[in-house]
């Protein structure tokens, strides 16, 4: 991902409102590069569909401009933008067969019929449906019918494609069969994919760079370890992966790193965001990364703390503590030998590294 | 338990606990269900059964139910099987004929009446041969002989011809070889007494007929003819003819005696008709609903032109039904898609528009399309004031065919709409904008992938709007006109006003099949299971 190279798609602070009174995408800039997954996550409502449609053509920015290959799509229809869409619910048109549906978006392209046919059976061959063309889409499996909606969004070979929660509908191990299978497809073709989730593992699982929204706004574009580990706030913390937050005041900062009350506890954190000595900060911290009864010296921060509740998970346990005036304190205790023998409201001790530990907003 | 039914039989079928077989056990538990199921419907079933199932079974009987002449006169059937069907029928059949006819009783009345009502469905006139008849029978059966000379001849029944027979009365030549009519007619009160009697009574005809008979056997008639012709050579003609018959009318006086009553009795076919009529099951209402009839001899041919009605009237039904469903369609997919596309509460308003007409009484629809288009009606009125039409060249659209299609239109435009409306909104707009993302233009997309998903509803509406204005009635009858009558008023004509209920039963059950047909075809074509109607 060459930084110099022109993006593939840009949105040049893009705003959209529906009702003339609220934004539902606010001064958005971003851009793609060409061949990069990448995947909007946030809550419902957060305005990554909305921005998802106007790249597809289906919604109009209000404000702002979007390029694709250094073109602006602003007054180009959708038909003419080339750009694949698989939708929420497939949308596989229920009068046609599945080869049919494959080789519609071929047909209106006017292309010929032994080309047509030799590229269905081969999107079909990719997807694995190659006898099932046939049949009609009421006739296949929801994860059939997911293939062969991904299936027509490529047989076209659009250079982007843009998945709209495609996997929502399917369950729980189909949808992570379905991630890799998308993953693999895109490895494979090497177009560029901007896919919309509120599925943060899907969007872990799936994509070059995670851009999480909320309230109409990119809150973090990054790398999903990036966005993990190193949350740049309190909201990105929260909503991806599991999330311990402590609520403080800073008290002292010292280049990278800061000093916070917590409920009187002093901790030792990252500096990352917040707004100076004085202002309020959201400590986050992972529960993976909090040890149980650390060796003594080998952590800047140890506090005490009492067992609330246990709930067994198989590989770790789920430790609920009070501690630090926060008793939803969660600590994932793995399940071995060395902490066998954990019991409610016992007293045990906590501890974690400054890294580990991020100052953000409030 | 269990086990000792396993050793028993391991492959033999489930049984309960108690030894019970699995499917009599889970009949019994559902019994109550089904029967509680069944009392729910009753009172619907039963509704059904008498205001709907008896009524078309009652019209498909009637449409070849014929009782009638087997009612009025059953042993003349009985003898007429007997008939060959060339030849006139013997004096055997007529005097049975006469005898059944000829009963005063009330309901013997009552059965000739309505068998000259059924004859005459195939000849006009055997209405009034039936009655006339009626009234003669016991006349001719008392004394056949005056009919029969007026069948012979009907100068027999002619006031000159008796007054010259009177006035030779006296003349001893006539006496001598006609005594008994002579002495009969000295008494018979005649000339131009306004009062007199045009022809003398039967016991007159009888004593005449058997005298010139008999002067016809000893040679005699000779003498009388020229006795008669010397004053009247017309009637002289008359008695040679007399004479010359008189050994056939003796032989079959009820014959004449009938033809004396109407010449349409010396007709075979008049007898051959009755006897195709006499079937106690028949299709001549059928072949009549189709512009045919039977012949004499039983062979079907066409009705004379001037009684064929019934096809052409059955095509423009069907035509007007089909130009009404296209005329719907046309009007209702815009406005069903505008309802299925607009936000619920836009929509719902514009639902509540479509729906009005359904709310408001159909007789106050149709008349006030007549307020409309009458030719002194608003539309008229309006384009004669914007100065598009002359006063005096108003437009004719209503009272005819334009009226009719006009109305049909719009009183069956929601049973479209409905049916299109509830298909539409299932399709999800998320079809569309697929199509336009793979690259179809807007047209394209509407035309290859929303409008084959419409079918359904587009098949659900036209086969509604079909069979509706198939079997229209109010409308066409208030605003048709002469030429804008369907089917159906001709129908109902023929159950008001004509009482050919055989008739209007086999209409009815043409145009029953007729439907059946159009849903069969639909089923063939698109499914019944597509068909959705809300």
């Amino acid at each position: 991902m060459a930084e110099h190279k022109t993006p593939f798609v840009q949105f040049n602070e893009v705003q959209k409102t529906y009702d003339g009174e609220i934004l539902v995408v606010k001064d958005l800039n971003l851009d793609i590069q060409a061949g990069e997954f990448l995947t909007m996550l946030g809550p419902s409502g957060s305005g990554k569909t909305t921005c998802l449609m106007m790249l597809a053509g289906f919604e109009t920015p209000t404000e702002g401009k979007i390029m694709l290959g250094g073109q602006e799509l602003n007054n180009v229809p959708p038909h003419k933008r080339g750009i694949g869409m698989v939708f929420q619910n497939y949308a596989l048109f229920p009068h046609m067969t599945v080869a049919e549906n494959l080789a519609f978006p071929l047909q209106v392209r006017k292309m010929s019929k032994a080309e047509t046919e030799t590229k269905v059976q081969r999107a079909l061959d990719m997807v694995e449906l190659g006898a099932f063309g046939g049949r009609r889409p009421g006739q296949l499996s929801g994860g059939q019918q997911q293939r062969v909606a991904l299936a027509r969004a490529l047989v076209f070979e659009p250079d982007l494609v843009l998945m709209d929660e495609p996997l929502g509908a399917l369950d729980k191990n189909l949808r992570e069969q379905m991630q890799y299978e998308i993953k693999h497809i895109h490895e494979n073709l090497g177009m560029t994919v901007v896919y919309v989730t509120h599925d943060q593992s899907e969007a872990l699982t799936m994509s070059d760079r995670i851009a999480v929204f909320n309230d109409g706004k990119i809150q973090q574009l990054a790398p999903p370890p990036d966005l993990y580990e190193r949350p740049d706030n309190a909201f990105v913390a929260q909503f991806i992966g599991e999330n311990n937050r402590l609520v403080g005041v800073v008290k002292e900062v010292d280049g990278t790193s800061c000093t916070v009350d917590v409920d009187g506890h002093i901790i030792q954190a990252l500096s990352v965001n917040h707004e100076g000595v004085g202002s309020r900060t959201t400590l986050s911290l992972r529960p993976e990364r909090v040890a149980l009864d650390p060796a003594p010296g080998s952590m800047p921060n140890v506090f005490d703390a009492t067992v609330e509740e246990l709930i067994y998970l198989g590989d770790h346990i789920r430790t609920r503590v009070s501690t630090c005036g926060d008793d939803e304190f969660i600590v994932k205790v793995p399940n071995s030998h060395a902490h066998a023998s954990l019991n409610r409201g016992q007293k045990v001790q906590v501890g974690w590294a400054l890294d580990d530990c991020r100052a953000l907003d409030a | 338990m269990a086990n000792a039914v396993e050793e028993a039989g391991p492959a033999r079928s489930l049984t309960m606990a108690d030894g019970t077989p699995l499917k009599v056990a889970l009949a019994r538990a559902t019994r109550r269900s089904k029967i509680r199921a069944f009392l729910l419907v009753a009172p619907l079933l039963f509704f059904i059964l008498i205001t709907f199932i008896f009524p078309i079974v009652d019209m498909l009987l009637r449409s070849v139910d014929n009782p009638e002449v087997n009612d009025a006169i059953p042993a003349t059937v009985v003898e007429l099987e007997k008939w060959d069907g060339e030849s006139y029928p013997p004096d055997s059949v007529l005097s049975v004929f006469l005898e059944e006819i000829g009963d005063r009783s009330e309901e013997q009345r009552r059965n000739t009446g309505r068998m000259g009502a059924r004859l005459n469905y195939e000849d006009g006139g055997f209405r009034s041969l039936i009655n006339k008849s009626q009234r003669a029978a016991p006349k001719i059966l008392e004394s056949p002989m005056q009919f029969a000379l007026i069948g012979l001849d009907e100068a027999w029944e002619d006031k000159d011809t008796w007054s010259a027979l009177d006035g030779l009365a006296e003349q001893p030549d006539f006496a001598d070889i006609l005594p008994k009519t002579a002495a009969l007619l000295q008494k018979w009160e005649t000339g131009n007494s306004p009062f007199a009697e045009k022809t003398p009574g039967a016991e007159v005809y009888t004593e005449i007929f058997q005298e010139i008979a008999a002067a016809a056997q000893d040679g005699r008639i000779g003498a009388l003819t020229a006795v008669i012709g010397r004053a009247h050579a017309d009637v002289a003609d008359l008695v040679q003819r007399t004479a010359d018959s008189a050994g056939d009318i003796a032989e079959h006086p009820l014959k004449y005696a009938l033809i004396g009553v109407d010449k349409e009795w010396g007709e075979v076919e008049t007898w051959k008709t009755i006897q195709l009529v006499s079937s106690p099951v028949t299709f001549s209402y059928y072949l009549n609903a189709v512009d045919r009839t039977y012949d004499a001899d039983g062979n079907i041919v066409m009705q004379p032109e001037w009684k064929q009605i019934y096809v052409q009237l059955f095509l423009k039904t069907i035509y007007v039904s089909i130009g009404v469903t296209i005329a719907c369609l046309i009007l209702a997919y815009p406005i069903s898609y505008l309802l299925a596309t607009l936000p619920p509460s836009k929509g719902n308003l514009l639902l509540i528009l479509v729906l009005l007409p359904f709310w408001t009484s159909l007789l106050v629809r149709t008349t006030s399309w007549i307020v409309l288009l009458q030719t002194q009606g608003v539309i008229n009125d309006t384009l004669v004031f914007l100065g598009i039409i002359a006063d005096d060249n108003r437009i004719e659209m209503i009272y005819n065919m334009t009226g009719t299609i006009i109305a049909m239109t719009h009183i069956l435009l929601p049973f479209m709409v409905l049916p299109m409306y509830s298909v539409m909104k299932t399709i999800s707009p998320s079809y569309m904008r697929a199509a336009r993302s793979l690259g179809a233009n807007p047209l394209v997309a509407f035309v290859r992938v929303y409008m084959p998903q419409t079918i359904p509803g587009i098949g659900a509406g036209s086969i509604l709007v079909f069979i509706l204005a198939i079997g229209y009635y109010i409308t066409p009858a208030l605003v048709g006109g002469q030429d804008g009558q369907l089917i159906s008023n001709f129908i109902a004509y023929h159950m008001q006003k004509s009482l050919n209920w055989g008739l209007a039963a086999a209409l009815g059950t043409i145009l029953l099949a007729g439907v059946l047909a159009m849903y069969w075809l639909y089923d063939r074509l698109v499914g019944i299971d597509n068909m959705k109607l809300g």
